[in-house]
C-alpha cells in the first residue's frame, strides 16, 4: 500500500524534510507565465498585490496591471467589463473580501453574464492565523459552488496551483481559486497530472476513501500513512476542481470501499463534503464524515496551533476513520 | 442616414408607444423611466452611437451599458425601432422564453452589452470596457454608461467614478437620468444625492448638465463629452419621469407598475395627440 505511481507524487510525504511552499506562489508563477504566454491575459488587484502574489505579473507587464484600490466591488466589475472586450482577467484579493464582499456582483456580471473572469481567493481557511476569524474565509467553497456557471478550484500545493493558473487563462469561464496563506507541503510534481474537472486517486485503498481538497489533501495522505500502520487501507482523492465534480471516480472509490471522509479548510457544510454528500446521497448511498470547520468561525492563533484545535490534520482525519470503521463495519 | 431633429422626436413618441404596448401587454414592469429615458436612447441609437443593426457583435462599435437594468423596455423598444429585430417581439416582454428579459441578460439578446438590474454595477463594467479600450491604444471606439439617479446611493459608483478619473478613462461618457425620483419616493427624501455636480467634480469627472428632453441638447453633450480629453464626463439630464404621458408624470408611484389597458389606452391618446395639441390619428 503506497501513492499511486501514476500520479508522480514527491517520494518525501510525511517527512518532516518535504519541501513547504505557499499555495499563492504557485498562483504568482502561473499568473506571470500565463500573461507570457497569452497577451489577452490581465491582472488586477485591490490592494494586496503583494501577499496575493501579483508582483511578478506586474513587474513583467506593467501595462496590463490595474490596480484598483480597497474596492472589491469595482474589482470584479472592472474585470468584467475587461472580459467583455476579449480580456482574461485575473482579479485578486483576500477570499474573506472577494468573493466575501461581492458576491451579488460575480453573480450577476460575471457568472449570469458569462463572462471568463478569473476569480482568486487568497488567504482563506484558519491557517491564515493571527489575523483572526474576520480575515479566515472559510464560506467561499460554499458560496460559490451554488453559483450556476462558476468553475471553482482549489489547488493541493503550489505546484498545482501554477497548473491550474495556467489552465484557467485558458478555460474561457467565469471561475473561482481558493489559495491559502501559509505553507503548505508539495505533494506533487511537475509530473503530477492536473486537468480541470478531474478528481486523482492519489493513493489506492479498500477500506474507506479519503476524499480531500486544497489544504487538506496532503493531510489525507498523512493520513492514509497513519492508517496503514493500522492495518487499514485508505484510498486517496484529491480532488482540486469542487465544481464541476468529478462524479465518476468519486462514485468509483466509495463503491470500492463503501465509508467516506471528506477534508477541507473551510465549513464542512456546503463545500467539498457538501458536493460529495450530495452527489453519494442521491447515487450510491454512503456514509460520509464531514471534516471541516463544524459551524463556527476561527479565531487568532498560530496557523499549526489552530489547525490541530480545530481537528484539521492527518492525525484527526485517520481517527474519523477509525471512528467511521467502528461504526459501520463494527 | 442622418435624421433631422423633428425626425427623431417622431422616432421618440414612437418608441413611447411602443414601451407603453408592452408594459400593458407584460402586465408588470418600469413605467416611469423608460418614458423618460426615451429620448436620451433615440439620441444614441439614431443620432451618436457608432453601431450596426445588423451586426450587433461588430468590432467598431460604440458600447452602451444599461446600469440601470429595470429601465430596459426603454432598450428594447429602440433597438427594434433601430432594427436589431422585429418589432412585433416587443410583446413577448417578461413572457417565459422570451429574449427579452424582464432585466436586460446579455447571453439572451445580441446587442445587449451586459446583463443588469441589481443597481449600481455597470459604471464600473463601462469603465472596465474604457480601460480595455485604452490597453489597445484604442481612440476610435466610446462606451456609453446610462444609470439612474436613485442607483447613485450604492457605493459600487462612486468606487467606479474614481477608477475611471485615476486613468482618465475619457472615452467613457456616463449619463445619469436625473428624474429625482426612486421606488420609496424622491430621491432627496429617500437618501440626498445633492450638491450631485460637486460630487461627481469631486471625484473628478467634467460634468455637464442638460435637458433630458432636448435631443439636440443630448446629441450636443455626447459631441462635447467626446472632445474632452483631460477626465471622464458624465451628463446629467434632467428629465421627467414617465414623461409624455401627463398621468404619469413626476409621479413616483409610476416608477415600478406598469399601466393597465384603459391607462394604455389613454396614455397612447395623449402620446399620438401630443397631449392634445394634435388632431389623434384614430380620432
Amino acid at each position: 500500500m503506497s501513492n499511486n505511481p501514476a500520479m508522480h507524487l514527491a517520494d518525501n510525504i510525511g517527512h518532516k524534510d518535504i519541501k513547504v511552499e505557499p499555495i499563492r506562489a504557485g498562483f504568482g508563477r502561473g499568473l506571470e507565465e500565463a500573461g507570457r504566454r497569452d497577451e489577452r491575459v490581465v491582472a488586477l488587484c485591490a490592494d494586496l498585490t503583494d501577499s496575493t502574489k501579483m508582483g511578478a505579473f506586474a513587474k513583467a507587464f506593467p501595462e496590463r496591471f490595474t490596480q484598483i484600490g480597497i474596492g472589491e466591488q469595482n474589482l470584479v466589475t472592472v474585470g468584467a467589463g475587461m472580459a467583455a472586450m476579449g480580456r482574461i482577467p485575473f482579479v485578486s484579493s483576500y477570499a474573506a473580501f472577494s468573493p466575501g464582499r461581492n458576491w451579488e456582483q460575480i453573480r450577476t456580471t460575471i457568472a449570469l453574464n458569462d463572462q471568463p473572469v478569473k476569480i482568486i481567493g487568497s488567504h482563506a481557511g484558519v491557517s491564515v492565523g493571527p489575523d483572526g476569524a474576520t480575515h479566515q474565509m472559510l464560506e467561499d467553497m460554499a458560496i460559490m459552488r451554488v453559483m450556476p456557471n462558476m468553475i471553482v478550484l482549489a489547488p493541493g500545493d503550489s505546484v498545482e496551483a501554477e497548473k491550474a493558473t495556467l489552465a484557467l487563462a485558458n478555460n474561457g469561464k467565469p471561475s473561482y481559486m481558493r489559495l491559502a496563506r501559509e505553507g503548505t507541503p508539495v505533494f506533487t510534481t511537475v509530473n503530477t497530472p492536473f486537468e480541470i474537472g478531474k478528481a486523482y486517486v492519489m493513493r489506492e485503498g479498500t477500506d474507506v476513501t479519503l476524499i480531500g481538497t486544497g489544504t487538506m489533501t496532503y493531510q489525507c495522505l498523512v493520513a492514509a500513512k497513519i492508517l496503514a500502520g493500522d492495518g487499514v487501507s485508505a484510498e486517496v482523492l484529491h480532488v482540486p476542481t469542487i465544481k464541476p465534480l468529478d462524479a465518476k471516480t468519486i462514485l468509483a472509490s466509495a463503491r470500492k470501499t463503501g465509508l467516506v471522509v471528506t477534508a477541507e479548510e473551510a465549513q464542512a457544510a456546503g463545500g467539498l463534503g457538501g458536493a460529495v454528500s450530495e452527489l453519494l446521497g442521491s447515487e450510491l448511498p454512503t456514509p460520509v464524515r464531514r471534516v471541516g470547520m463544524q459551524d463556527r468561525f476561527g479565531e487568532s492563533g498560530d496557523p499549526d496551533e489552530l489547525l490541530k484545535v480545530f481537528g484539521l490534520t492527518g492525525t484527526h482525519i485517520a481517527m474519523h476513520a477509525h471512528e467511521m470503521i467502528d461504526k459501520f463495519r463494527s | 442616414m442622418a435624421y433631422t431633429i423633428s425626425q427623431l422626436e417622431a422616432k421618440a413618441n414612437a418608441i413611447r408607444q411602443d414601451i407603453i404596448k408592452m408594459l400593458e401587454h407584460a402586465g408588470s414592469g418600469h413605467s416611469a423611466g423608460p418614458l423618460d429615458l426615451t429620448d436620451i436612447f433615440t439620441a444614441l441609437y439614431f443620432a451618436v452611437m457608432k453601431h450596426d443593426p445588423k451586426n450587433p457583435d461588430w468590432e467598431e462599435r460604440d458600447i452602451l451599458i444599461l446600469s440601470n437594468g429595470h429601465t430596459v423596455p426603454v432598450r428594447y423598444a429602440t433597438m427594434a425601432n433601430a432594427g436589431y429585430f422585429d418589432r412585433k417581439e416587443l410583446m413577448t416582454l417578461r413572457k417565459y422564453g422570451s429574449r427579452l428579459q424582464g432585466h436586460p441578460e446579455r447571453t439572451k439578446l445580441p446587442g445587449m452589452e451586459t446583463t443588469s438590474g441589481p443597481l449600481g454595477s455597470g459604471l464600473s463594467q463601462a469603465a472596465g470596457m474604457a480601460r480595455a479600450l485604452q490597453m489597445a491604444q484604442n481612440h476610435t471606439r466610446w462606451v456609453y454608461c446610462v444609470t439612474g439617479d436613485g442607483e447613485l446611493d450604492e457605493g459600487n459608483i462612486w468606487e467606479g467614478a474614481m477608477f475611471a478619473a485615476k486613468y482618465n478613462l475619457h472615452n467613457l461618457i456616463a449619463i445619469v437620468d436625473r428624474n429625482n425620483i426612486q421606488i420609496d419616493g424622491n430621491t432627496e427624501d429617500v437618501m440626498p444625492l445633492e450638491d450631485l455636480r460637486a460630487k461627481w467634480e469631486a471625484f473628478g469627472w467634467h460634468v455637464l448638465e442638460i435637458d433630458g428632453h432636448n435631443i439636440e441638447s443630448i446629441i450636443d453633450a455626447c459631441s462635447m463629452a467626446r472632445a474632452i480629453v483631460e477626465k471622464p464626463t458624465v451628463i446629467i439630464a434632467h428629465t421627467i419621469p414617465g414623461k409624455g404621458v401627463p398621468f404619469m408624470e413626476y409621479d413616483y408611484h409610476w416608477h415600478g407598475a406598469p399601466p393597465n389597458s384603459e391607462q394604455a389606452k389613454e396614455a397612447l391618446q395623449k402620446l399620438r395627440t401630443l397631449n392634445g395639441k394634435i388632431r389623434g390619428e384614430h380620432e
